[in-house]
């Protein structure tokens, strides 16, 4: 192939994606019982297009399988066929295999063909009319949703597997390989993380006879992901030029300092100029902070085909409501959200949603409704899963923390029981399905939420459903922050982990042997820790009362940092301090205050774990 | 990207150096190494840091460590005001500021002019000399700046001394 064809091929390879996305979009829109002709010539249009695509270069394995799903399709838009669910479902099953195929082509690995010849055979005899005459008689039952008549449909997916190589397959055989398909991961929507699927679909073991000479080279490329209309940039750049775009306001904001300091109508005019090269500096910031910006759509997108999917397995009615994919949050986020995200929303099908029999029998409409919801609050993103299901068990939490030797208090708040469901091995699932319940899960969710800077919080009410919420910062490089004042330094605190600041009475400061201190806030000790000892600087007061105590929670430790003053809260771009220097025990970084000073960002945590050590028997008083 | 000159590679073509003075003695580092010359600003500290680092400060987005050489050698007295002096060094990637006590010149030296450093009288360990030169005669003892920062005893980087290029 000439480097020219190459180029060729690769816009082909993303109009060719966004071709299925779209047709796999309009399938799940698609109204069975009543189906928009609009949608429907959209779906064959695609279809079409990808096949005179496909044609020009060659690629067989594509025109195929397009082939076949014209036909079908020409006839449904043509009215001589109805459609049925369950040729959506063959044509959503199309859609994967195209893009598997699709994958292949890209990635130059090989083609699974058996996959693609099954699927042409399920297509023709379906546009044969076999699937019809099938489909009509679960029609009579679509009223009562789509869990009715996938269960009969599982097991004839069993029986029927073996006979999948046979040439010829009759139309229950249909169902056998769409109900197979979600068992391997919904991964093929998946944009990035699509040359990994590439890989799944090789390794069928008939397949290599039929590919012609593709070689098994799994070169650099394999990275390729389908970005549309878009310049690649390293992200090393953007990063330099957002640092450097940072230093332009400080400096700026600096010369703004001086301009006040200019009297007369010299000043004026400095400071009128000073004052438009501000919004101009403000203006290039946004622009620059917005190139790493995404819409959160681009992790939501995935979850209608996720829910799908598994609202057929588990025979459960299930709608989807996305609300907010217009909210932009850093790529590095994006990507990283869409695992903990996935997890939250399999578990609020798996054990959120009750089966329909249930909700009736609670009164509730048969559907269940999962909400996702993307919303910007201040300086943070907050994405909520919502389910009107049963919502979380308290006895059964409870219970099942007992059983692990989980130490829990003797009368915990709902909101300490909900935490519990973060503890590494904790389910409550009676039975381990493959969707979940397994305990693996819900502390790794935490955990990657927290390794983004966020926190997760569980709201739930019995009976009406749960909702858990992660409210995450805008980006990586920026922390929500309090400054906190101690001598002549400024040091700030991530504001995630304040829970409030007070001025204590010198009542409430009980001293322990040594020179601890213990702060009685609202009946609860909280062990006193003065910032100018672990920062060994001189501070303004030495005496807790006179200055301001923060009350700090952290994953493990619960403390009252005693500074001298609050300086006020504001965002922060985090600087590496390990860059040209090393780490420093309780600091996760720096940042450049607004008058080019540099202030250190307390990391909370290792704080949180030198008063663990001061006060082990506190600690163990506590928990 | 920073030249590393080592103790062999002082050929016999010339090299400049930037002299500096700590106290009354003065000493030389390789120029290439120096990244910009500029006054003391406070820095902000750093706690459980040896007296010698006087803390960070922020060099345009840069957050650098800034050491003060005559508190380390206990050479000079540490005072600071306007003229106080910090030369910010780019060595194996990371940028370092170091306080003297003043910059005088760019010399150029070559091997021949080299003499051995002693083995005492001078505030360095040798190991961190290259050896001394005379100009002007005046005796001028270039220091292997390289090694001095990135050295354990200074205590700069990591002792897993990550040269990663993070920029």
């Amino acid at each position: 192939m000439s480097i020219d064809m190459q180029q060729f091929h690769s816009v082909f390879f993303e109009e060719s994606q966004e071709h299925l996305d779209e047709m796999e979009h309009l399938l799940l829109e698609l109204d069975v019982v009543n189906p928009d002709n609009e949608q429907l010539n959209t779906i064959f249009r695609a279809a079409h297009s990808i096949k005179g695509g496909a044609g020009i270069f060659g690629f067989d394995g594509l025109v195929s399988v397009t082939h076949v799903m014209e036909s079908l399709l020409d006839k449904i838009r043509q009215g001589k066929m109805a459609i049925t669910a369950d040729m959506v479902d063959l044509f959503l099953g199309s859609v994967d295999v195209l893009k598997g195929i699709l994958t292949s082509y890209r990635n130059h690995t090989d083609i699974d063909w058996a996959a693609a010849n099954r699927l042409t055979e399920l297509l023709e005899s379906a546009t044969d009319g076999k699937v019809n005459s099938q489909s009509k008689k679960s029609k009579k039952d679509e009223d009562q949703g789509f869990g009715f008549f996938t269960d009969p449909v599982l097991g004839e997916a069993q029986e029927s597997y073996g006979f999948f190589e046979d040439i010829d397959q009759k139309q229950q055989e249909a169902y056998g390989f769409f109900e197979d398909l979600p068992a391997t991961p919904a991964a093929p929507i998946s944009v990035v993380e699509k040359p990994v699927v590439a890989e799944p679909q090789t390794s069928s073991s008939n397949v290599t006879a039929n590919a012609p000479g593709n070689s098994k080279t799994k070169a650099a490329d394999t990275s390729v992901s389908a970005e549309n209309s878009s310049i690649r940039v390293d992200v090393t750049k953007v990063d330099q030029l957002i640092n450097l775009v940072g230093e332009i306001v400080i400096t700026q904001s600096m010369m703004n300092l001086i301009g006040k300091s200019i009297d007369g109508s010299l000043g004026e005019k400095y400071q009128s100029i000073s004052a438009e090269l501000e919004r101009n500096t403000r203006e290039i910031q946004e622009a620059v902070m917005s190139i790493r910006m995404l819409p959160v759509s681009f992790v939501f997108n995935r979850f209608p085909r996720v829910v799908r999917d598994l609202s057929q397995k588990l025979g459960k009615s299930i709608d989807l409501i996305i609300e907010g994919g217009e909210t932009e949050l850093d790529k590095g986020l994006t990507e990283k959200l869409v695992d903990p995200l996935t997890h939250l929303v399999r578990n609020s099908i798996d054990h959120g949603i009750e089966s329909a029999d249930v909700r009736v029998a609670r009164g509730k409409e048969a559907t269940g409704k999962v909400t996702l919801r993307a919303a910007q609050q201040g300086g943070s993103i907050v994405i909520s899963i919502m389910d009107d299901g049963a919502g979380l068990n308290r006895e059964k939490i409870l219970r099942k923390a007992r059983e692990k030797n989980i130490s829990i208090g003797d009368n915990p708040s709902d909101a300490e029981v909900w935490q519990l469901i973060f503890a590494a091995g904790f389910s409550t699932a009676d039975q381990v399905t493959d969707v979940s319940g397994r305990g693996v899960g819900m502390d790794v969710v935490r955990r990657n939420v927290q390794s983004l800077g966020g926190r997760i919080d569980i709201d739930s009410v019995e009976g009406q459903g749960s909702t858990f919420t992660i409210r995450l910062p805008l980006t990586l490089a920026i922390v929500d922050g309090m400054g906190v004042s101690v001598g002549d330094q400024t040091f700030i605190i991530p504001l995630v982990n304040i829970i409030e600041s007070m001025q204590p009475a010198e009542k409430d400061i009980k001293t322990l042997v040594g020179d601890d201190q213990l702060l009685l806030v609202r009946d609860q000790y909280w062990p006193i820790l003065p910032l100018y000892k672990s920062m060994q600087i001189s501070s303004q007061f030495t005496d807790v009362h006179k200055g301001i105590a923060v009350l700090i929670e952290t994953n493990k430790h619960k403390f009252a940092l005693f500074v001298d003053a609050l300086v006020g809260q504001q965002q922060v771009v985090i600087k590496s301090l390990e860059q040209h220097y090393k780490r420093v025990q309780g600091v996760a970084g720096a940042t450049i205050m607004g008058d080019g000073s540099v202030a250190l960002i307390l990391d909370v945590e290792s704080l949180g774990l030198t008063v663990a050590q001061k006060n082990p028997e506190f600690l163990a008083k506590a928990s | 990207m920073e030249p590393a000159l080592q103790k062999s590679s002082l050929t016999t073509v010339d090299q400049e150096f930037l002299t500096f003075t700590l106290g009354d003695e003065n000493y030389a580092l390789d120029i290439l190494t120096v990244k910009e010359i500029r006054g003391y600003e406070n820095p902000t500290k750093i706690a459980n840091a040896p007296p010698f680092i006087k803390g960070v400060i922020n060099l345009r987005g840069d957050i650098v460590p800034i050491v003060d050489l005559r508190i380390k050698f206990s050479v000079g007295q540490a005072t600071y005001d306007e003229f106080t002096i910090v030369i910010v060094l780019h060595i194996h990637n990371r940028i370092v500021g170091i306080v003297v006590d003043g910059v005088s010149d760019v010399v150029s030296l070559n091997k021949d002019q080299l003499r051995p450093p002693p083995d005492f009288g001078v505030a360095f360990d040798s190991r961190y000399l290259l050896g001394l030169a005379t100009i002007n005669e005046q005796m001028i003892i270039l220091v292997d700046i390289n090694e001095l920062i990135s050295s354990e005893e200074m205590g700069l980087f990591d002792s897993t001394v990550s040269v990663s290029s993070k920029e």
